[in-house]
């Protein structure tokens, strides 16, 4: 699916991320003791070009965090970014703001980010604006028209306004906003969350054939591993805040009980392969108080003592790019 | 003789019809699974099932219900009430609609004990605690005094599937239970259900739209479009030989592990509202095998031994079991 032209270790990754964390603070209680959440957690990440990177997760994992620290649409904590080589949080405003077009994001749900008294031609034309694009009356009415044609939308609805629009219209049409400057990269933060299966799947082939045809970088965030594993060359497992393992393709098996966990909840369509489904006792531990160990060790069917008090670190890459952080790994 | 037998059941809403006629059986110890996409009929059927078409304006206009022999069409509201809950319960896809967010969530267990089984408040909580730790909660003693925004989304609804059981049901409707919670917490939650009906021989009809949720639960399936039904099958054949081409869309809007990219098609175009149904086959618009008579003619469901279809062109598959 990716562009076979730039495959990883050829060329640089196009976003290189090191140490990124981010911690959250908020005031807990009546006494003002103030209570910090590290949702993104030492997280080292490479974005090669040209192809779709996964992130998945649950709840609170971070991986929405994750993804606006990357475009920095919000200030790391500590750590850094590098897009295209350059240190995203040393670079002057103007030289920031020329990269954001070459880097962009759709939403899980698009009219959240859009004013809702804006047509789908308002809101496809905002970025162009808002990045000073002067066009004049037909070369926007030429580059609305192209854009809804990309993103399989009739310009008939041009006019329309979201509470005219399907979900998966509105979709289509954060995406033509995304499109809108002709960007490298785009993070896709769950873009299909929220939409019933039969679209979720219009737009998946609609994302992959906007990323063969246009040669586009993913960052794809999803809570499902069944897609993921169908849409992304490689894969970022997070657990509350940090990665625990990165599988470096689709078909890699899982070492890690949680990714391994996250598999056997996927169902598939077929009732010859259904699934075990083991029954788990431990709930997700709460972000502001994580334990001391592992933070998986609480719902972790092989979890030792030694996971309850010693953290395992993410294993350095030894040639295969399977990282892993776990002491007692499925297969070893 | 089943514990659900709905027949012919047709719902308005004013001068709209948006469900058509639907049929299905469903027995004691087995699951069935009604399937559709969003403005199919799914929720409206598991409303008039439970009595509740009045809170949204809409009513029964035509078919029959039968309830353990009790016929539920017609039946007085009073009568009505001393089933739900106590014989038949649903859970809907949002917990909040069946918590009181100002009580604590034992309470709220221990009224259906109280209320529907004459039970002593002591027998009553002693019950909830019962059903919260079945239900993999831990240390339920202490969620039972708790509120429900003290909880997690995948806690509060096994608190609402606790609080179903609580009545002791024979029929359980789940709307769409876990469409709203992280993967793994769905994984339990269908898991649990599963075995409840296994465990207890209760009816569970899950409604989804969600075709893996319906291969790992169902053992019949129900398949809704545009408040008609499209195709209905015990989940083997269905999936080994779907037949109406609906059904076979909706099964490959969902990715097999190892499936190659580039291959994902979803279902073009969206379902109709109900003021705008086509004439002929409602999924025509959509259908990638229509021809000229699907504009025309409502094809009939044709049933043969488990095996019902409303399509023109489905039953002529050679490979059609």
């Amino acid at each position: 699916m990716a562009d076979t032209t730039t495959a990883p270790g050829d060329t640089p990754p196009l976003v290189r991320a090191r140490g990124l964390t981010r911690i959250f603070s908020s005031q807990a209680s009546l006494l003002g003791k103030k209570r910090t959440l590290t949702a993104v957690n030492e997280v080292d990440l490479d974005i090669a070009r040209g192809q779709v990177t996964g992130v998945v997760g649950e709840s609170g994992c971070g991986k929405s965090t994750l993804a606006r620290l990357v475009l920095r649409l919000l200030d790391a904590s500590s750590g850094s970014v590098h897009f295209d080589g350059t240190d995203l949080a040393n670079v002057s405003p103007s030289a920031l703001r020329g990269l954001r077009r070459r880097m962009q994001m759709v939403f899980q749900d698009p009219y959240s980010s859009i004013d809702p008294r804006y047509s789908v031609r308002d809101a496809v034309l905002e970025p162009l604006r808002v990045q000073g694009v002067a066009l004049d009356r037909a070369a926007s009415q030429a580059k609305v028209e192209a854009l809804m044609a990309m993103v399989g939308l009739n310009p008939a609805l041009a006019g329309s306004y979201p509470h005219q629009l399907s979900g998966g219209q509105k979709q289509r049409v954060g995406i033509a906003r995304a499109l809108a400057m002709q960007p490298d990269f785009l993070v896709l933060d769950e873009p299909t969350a929220s939409l019933d299966v039969s679209i979720q799947a219009q737009i998946i082939a609609l994302l992959e054939q906007l990323q063969r045809d246009l040669g586009l970088t993913y960052l794809f965030i999803s809570h499902d591993l069944g897609l993921v594993r169908y849409f992304c060359s490689r894969i970022v497992v997070m657990y509350l805040g940090r990665v625990v393992e990165i599988l470096p393709s689709a078909q890699a098996l899982p070492r890690h009980p949680y990714t391994r966990a996250l598999m056997d909840s996927t169902f598939e369509p077929d009732p010859r392969r259904r699934r075990v489904v083991t029954l788990l006792h431990g709930e997700i531990p709460d972000a502001f108080n994580l334990p001391g160990g592992c933070a998986y060790a609480a719902r972790c069917p092989n979890a030792t003592q030694r996971c309850r008090i010693e953290r395992p670190a993410l294993t350095p890459d030894t040639g295969d790019d399977h990282h892993l952080a776990c002491h007692h790994p499925l297969g070893a | 003789m089943p514990l659900l037998e709905v027949r012919d059941l047709s719902v308005t809403i004013g001068q709209l019809q948006p469900l058509d006629r639907i049929s299905f059986t469903l027995d004691k110890g087995s699951i069935l699974g009604l399937v559709g996409e969003s403005g199919s009929g799914k929720s409206l059927t598991a409303l008039a099932l439970m009595g509740l078409l009045p809170l949204i304006g809409g009513r029964v206009s035509h078919g029959s219900v039968g309830f353990d022999g009790v016929a539920l069409v017609g039946l007085q509201e009073e009568r009505y009430r001393a089933l739900r809950g106590r014989r038949m319960a649903l859970i809907t896809q949002n917990p909040m609609t069946s918590l009181d967010p100002m009580l604590r969530v034992g309470a709220q267990i221990d009224q259906v004990g109280l209320l529907h089984r004459g039970l002593s408040a002591a027998a009553a909580r002693a019950r909830s605690i019962e059903l919260l730790t079945q239900m993999r909660i831990p240390d339920a003693a202490t969620v039972h005094g708790q509120y429900p925004h003290q909880m997690s989304g995948g806690m509060k609804q096994r608190v609402v599937i606790a609080m179903a059981l609580a009545g002791d049901p024979d029929l359980v409707i789940a709307d769409e239970p876990t469409t709203a919670l992280d993967v793994t917490i769905q994984a339990q939650i269908i898991q649990i259900l599963v075995d409840l009906v296994r465990q207890r021989g209760l009816a569970l009809l899950l409604i989804t739209h969600d075709m893996g949720v319906v291969a790992q639960a169902c053992d019949q399936v129900v398949v809704l479009y545009a408040g008609r039904i499209a195709e209905s099958q015990t989940v083997d054949a269905i999936f080994a030989r779907p037949a109406h081409p609906y059904t076979q869309a909706l099964i490959a809007c969902i990715p097999r592990s190892g499936q190659a990219s580039g291959s994902l098609r979803g279902i073009p175009g969206i379902v109709p509202s109900v003021a705008s149904y086509s004439s002929g086959c409602r999924y025509h618009p959509r259908c990638a095998m229509a021809q000229p008579l699907c504009q025309t003619e409502a094809p009939p469901l044709q049933t043969r031994g488990d095996h019902r279809v409303a399509c023109h062109f489905a039953l002529a598959t050679p490979d059609h079991g």
